[in-house]
């Protein structure tokens, strides 16, 4: 274990720096895959996936295996399936997506309370605990983080084709089944890797505020990307020194900062289009 | 220009005998077309006529129930240079909030073609710039979409199909509510990339008036081909239609 750096009071301890660190990263990279689900209108697939994770989190408690993995199963397969019959329109409207998102989390009820642990054990799953981050749990969101940093960054001119018009990109000859589906793996990837730092209930937020705040305030998608990364970012830091300094829940001072944010910059920009559309000019 | 049609070499698109549907009862029967290089062909019919099924069964999106299509010689389904073919969907917009600017949406038409996990090279850049000035939005490239008005939105998806410099360009109802100064700029572009690139046009639309003094041969559709000719044939046989020649314009009009 690495000790802790020098920094300033609330920040001073190791696993502090470890909860910041992890809490940096997943705000960074989640609303950077957010941007193309909400260009592609899928913002609440997110919470979808959480809930069908939650699945494999019971499981994992009941078969004694580590919850991360069945998680990550549960989500890669459940997003995945999700996407194959979006795309061949054998899921039709919110009803049905309600019912396996559901299904997902009663299952990972059942599961838990089976093992005994429906209780403090599942809660960090839901809600996070970067406090109690590992090491190797650092280490794993940010090879995550990189892949998906690397993953969106080299793919995403084409990404950004399929997502804003489907129907002409599959006209065109363009991945777009293949695309799908590794969007939503990797979807899943960073659910289930913000699982302990968020919570699986709290990292779809996470995913569509800071874009919901950056699409009022960028001209481009491009710029869009950057600046839901750096939003997120931002609200991770100042959620974790909030959390730290009034001693509230740091996935949910995080969460609430990005919320904060996304209501400031639509008040700011609603009481000043003049301003804002000058500016632009 | 329909004597040029005639000289020049093999189809870009053909289609015999297609029949398609959704249920028992077909949408469109027997239909046969085919356009060649330099053919700028209108496609018309009233609304349930099976335009649209048409169009998915020639773009390949739809398997027909009989006949077959032909896309630059090709089955759609073993035809891989797509970006020979820029296609303009219907009232395409940008349904989500996030902002995009006309270059990105128009960068995206030349992915296919520069084989979409390659950088953009220089020529990529040239293509671009030079789609987005041809439809005349040289001006508001690097702005958002969401601030410009529906007809240069609709310039901009037009511009996107040009970006791969296509040799068939195929558009479904393009000027639907656009204003008149957009359908100038859209009848010059047209002509742009067919005198310029000798690209076919399959213009699927009610509006003709902006460019009926291009078109080459119009296709009248209601579940079968009605008609198949040069606009002049068309007024000639309009009586053999069951409409007095006279009435012809507010016929195609009555399309709708």
């Amino acid at each position: 274990m690495i000790g802790a750096l020098p920094l300033p009071a609330p920040l001073d301890t190791a696993d502090v720096q470890r909860a910041l660190l992890a809490c940096v990263a997943v705000g960074a990279f989640a609303p950077t895959i957010g941007a193309f689900l909400v260009q592609k209108r899928l913002s609440l697939i997110g919470d979808g996936v959480g809930h069908v994770a939650f699945a494999g989190v019971g499981l994992g408690l009941l078969v004694n295996i580590w919850p991360v993995w069945t998680a990550l199963v549960f989500a890669v397969g459940g997003a995945v399936g999700l996407e194959l019959l979006r795309a061949k329109r054998r899921v039709a409207g919110d009803l049905a997506l309600a019912l396996f998102f559901y299904a997902g989390i009663a299952l990972g009820v059942v599961f838990a309370a089976k093992a005994g642990d429906l209780d403090l054990e599942t809660l960090p799953y839901l809600f996070g605990d970067p406090l109690r981050m590992s090491t190797g749990g650092l280490v794993a969101v940010l090879v995550v983080g990189a892949i998906v940093a690397v993953g969106i960054w080299s793919l995403r001119r084409v990404l950004f084709a399929v997502v804003s018009d489907e129907g002409w990109a599959r006209v065109e000859g363009l991945p777009v089944d293949t695309l799908g589906v590794g969007l939503a793996a990797l979807t899943a990837a960073v659910i289930v890797s913000g699982m302990k730092v968020v919570g699986l209930l709290l990292m779809a937020a996470l995913m569509v505020l800071p874009v919901a705040s950056a699409q009022l305030l960028a001209r481009s998608f491009r710029q869009t990307v950057w600046l839901a990364a750096l939003i997120g970012l931002s609200s991770a830091f100042v959620g974790v020194v909030v959390g730290q300094v009034f001693h509230l829940s740091i996935s949910g001072s995080i969460v609430l900062v990005a919320a904060a944010v996304f209501t400031v910059v639509s008040l700011a920009r609603r009481s000043l289009p003049a301003v804002v559309k000058g500016a632009a000019a | 220009m329909a004597e040029r049609a005639i000289a020049t070499g093999t189809s870009l698109l053909s289609a015999k005998g297609i029949s398609a549907g959704y249920g028992r009862e077909p949408v469109i029967e027997d239909v046969s077309l085919e356009i060649r290089p330099g053919e700028f062909v209108a496609l018309v019919g009233p609304n349930g006529s099976g335009k649209s099924t048409l169009l998915h069964v020639l773009l390949g999106s739809m398997e027909p129930a009989a006949g077959t299509v032909r896309l630059f010689g090709e089955a759609p389904d073993r035809f891989h240079a797509r970006w020979r073919l820029g296609f303009v969907p219907q009232r395409p917009t940008l349904e989500s909030e996030v902002p995009a600017t006309v270059r990105e949406i128009v960068s995206s038409g030349r992915l296919r073609q520069r084989g979409w996990w390659r950088r953009q090279s220089e020529t990529d850049r040239t293509a671009i710039d030079h789609a987005i000035s041809s439809v005349g939005l040289a001006e508001v490239a690097d702005r958002p979409l969401n601030e410009l008005s529906v007809g240069q939105q609709q310039r901009a998806f037009i511009a996107r199909a040009f970006a791969s410099e296509p040799d068939l360009l195929v558009l479904d109802e393009p000027i639907a509510g656009v204003d008149r100064a957009s359908q100038r700029r859209f009848r010059e572009s047209l002509v742009h990339l067919q005198r310029e690139h000798g690209a076919g046009v399959l213009l699927v639309s009610h509006e003709l008036s902006a460019v009926s003094d291009v078109i080459d041969r119009v296709i009248v559709l209601k579940r079968r081909v009605l008609f198949d000719g040069s606009p002049a044939e068309l007024a000639s046989s309009g009586v053999s239609l069951g409409i007095h020649q006279d009435d012809l314009p507010l016929w195609l009009e009555g399309l709708r």
